[in-house]
């Protein structure tokens, strides 16, 4: 794309929601690259919904928590949802002693209720029909 | 060392040696007599406690160490004195009886010594002897009984942390954390790290913190709450802050904290109902859910 190397997480298209992840080694360079493929996705396939599943970083710093807030701005703009899903305890601990609360980004505790709030699920979450905690 | 001062060092070791019974009696009673030993100590155990301690300072004396350095020094000795300390800081006796007792033991040898000498420069020098020696051990029987303390006090307090936080689940995808006590910063990272953590673990979707223990309100404490509301908001859950009671609401009114983002109701029971309410279950379960 663009000539760039490509970003090394791969953005998943599920119907209309994008499905990606940040990896730990996260360097500035490859989150501008990151971001950058994904607008242009957004853009591309027009997507409603973007899941970004972030279970895998250990830490995020203002570099990555400025990021997340403008993508979720970016997408916005272009007519998609983002949710941040599975952010670990510990992380969660330190942004709030930043004081970086994320401001306008949605979360969801892990990937599936992320998909689920995308309206990405067979049945609602209000627990009509075969409800997932139903499965052993 | 001078010759009187070796003299009277002789002179003590003696005593020691050939009248540790005498010594050790009369130094029980007098405890006994002394007010605030309380009951936690019998006449037995300071019976030992004598004769032990009495053997280490004649062991100290024996061992050729300088007296500024005896007490100190002597492993034995500090170790004597070190638990004598230890022991009543644990059964309770005040500090002021602690030392007293150790002190008591200067009336005790002076008089044994009296009895021994009529000359008057070497009980002098024998009374600044067993000053220097005694002295020293009453200082660091005062260490030892403040650091005991010290120690049953941090313990307590760990206790205290680890008690007060638990994290229970009300209803399917439903935490709550009853707080209860002051809210420090201490206390809010270990709440908010073990909340987070059951989050995580329960898949649960809101989380309720009860402050209907919380003894008083203040910014600070404010600020702790919003902090845990905002890390549990990160995570994907809700929060509800629940058992805000009249005279802290009027508090949390008065000191201008702004708590509209977070969701608050009066009562536990009004915040389960508005939780399982967010959760999208029905507002008035079968069994089947309660079992679940």
């Amino acid at each position: 794309m663009n000539g760039q190397k490509p970003a090394s997480v791969p953005i998943l298209r599920l119907g209309d929601v994008l499905v990606t992840g940040l990896l730990d080694e996260l360097d500035d360079k490859s989150a501008m690259a990151f971001l950058d493929e994904l607008t242009e996705r957004i853009a591309a396939d027009a997507a409603t919904g973007v899941l970004i599943d972030i279970s895998r970083l250990e830490i995020i710093d203002s570099f990555v928590a400025r990021t997340l807030s403008e993508l979720t701005t970016t997408a916005r703009l272009l007519g998609a949802r983002v949710i941040v899903a599975g952010m670990r305890p510990p992380v969660a601990i330190t942004l709030v002693e930043l004081g970086l609360r994320l401001d306008g980004v949605e979360t969801a505790l892990n990937a599936e209720q992320g998909m689920a709030a995308l309206g990405w699920f067979r049945t609602t979450v209000s627990g009509e029909g075969p409800h997932r905690d139903d499965a052993p | 060392m001078t010759a009187t001062e070796s003299a009277a060092r002789e002179r003590l070791t003696s005593a020691l040696r050939d009248h540790d019974q005498d010594i050790a009696d009369r130094w029980v009673r007098l405890q006994i007599e002394q007010e605030g030993l309380g009951a936690g100590i019998g006449e037995d155990e300071l019976r030992g406690e004598a004769d032990a301690l009495l053997a280490a300072l004649l062991a100290g004396l024996e061992s050729g160490l300088p007296v500024s350095r005896v007490v100190t020094s002597h492993a034995e000795l500090r170790g004597t004195i070190t638990e004598l300390s230890m022991r009543r800081a644990r059964a309770g006796v005040t500090p002021t009886a602690t030392s007293l007792a150790v002190l008591a033991l200067k009336e005790v040898l002076l008089e044994v010594l009296q009895r021994a000498t009529r000359d008057a420069e070497e009980l002098f020098e024998a009374a600044v002897l067993i000053n220097r020696l005694l002295d020293a051990a009453g200082v660091l029987s005062f260490d030892a009984y403040v650091s005991s303390r010290e120690e049953i006090i941090s313990r307590q307090s760990r206790q205290l942390l680890e008690m007060s936080t638990p994290v229970v689940r009300l209803w399917r995808h439903v935490l709550a954390v009853p707080l209860i006590g002051t809210l420090d910063t201490t206390r809010t990272q270990v709440v908010m790290e073990s909340l987070l953590q059951a989050i995580q673990a329960d898949e649960a979707k809101v989380a309720i913190i009860d402050i209907t223990g919380v003894a008083a309100v203040d910014t600070s404490v404010a600020q702790h709450l919003m902090q845990t509301v905002a890390a549990v908001r990160l995570m994907g859950a809700d929060c509800v802050i629940s058992g805000i009671r009249p005279p802290i609401a009027q508090t949390i009114a008065q000191l201008g904290v702004d708590l509209s983002e977070i969701l608050t109701r009066a009562t536990l029971a009004d915040a389960l109902t508005e939780a399982v309410k967010i959760t999208g279950q029905p507002a008035l379960p079968t069994g089947d859910a309660v079992r679940r």
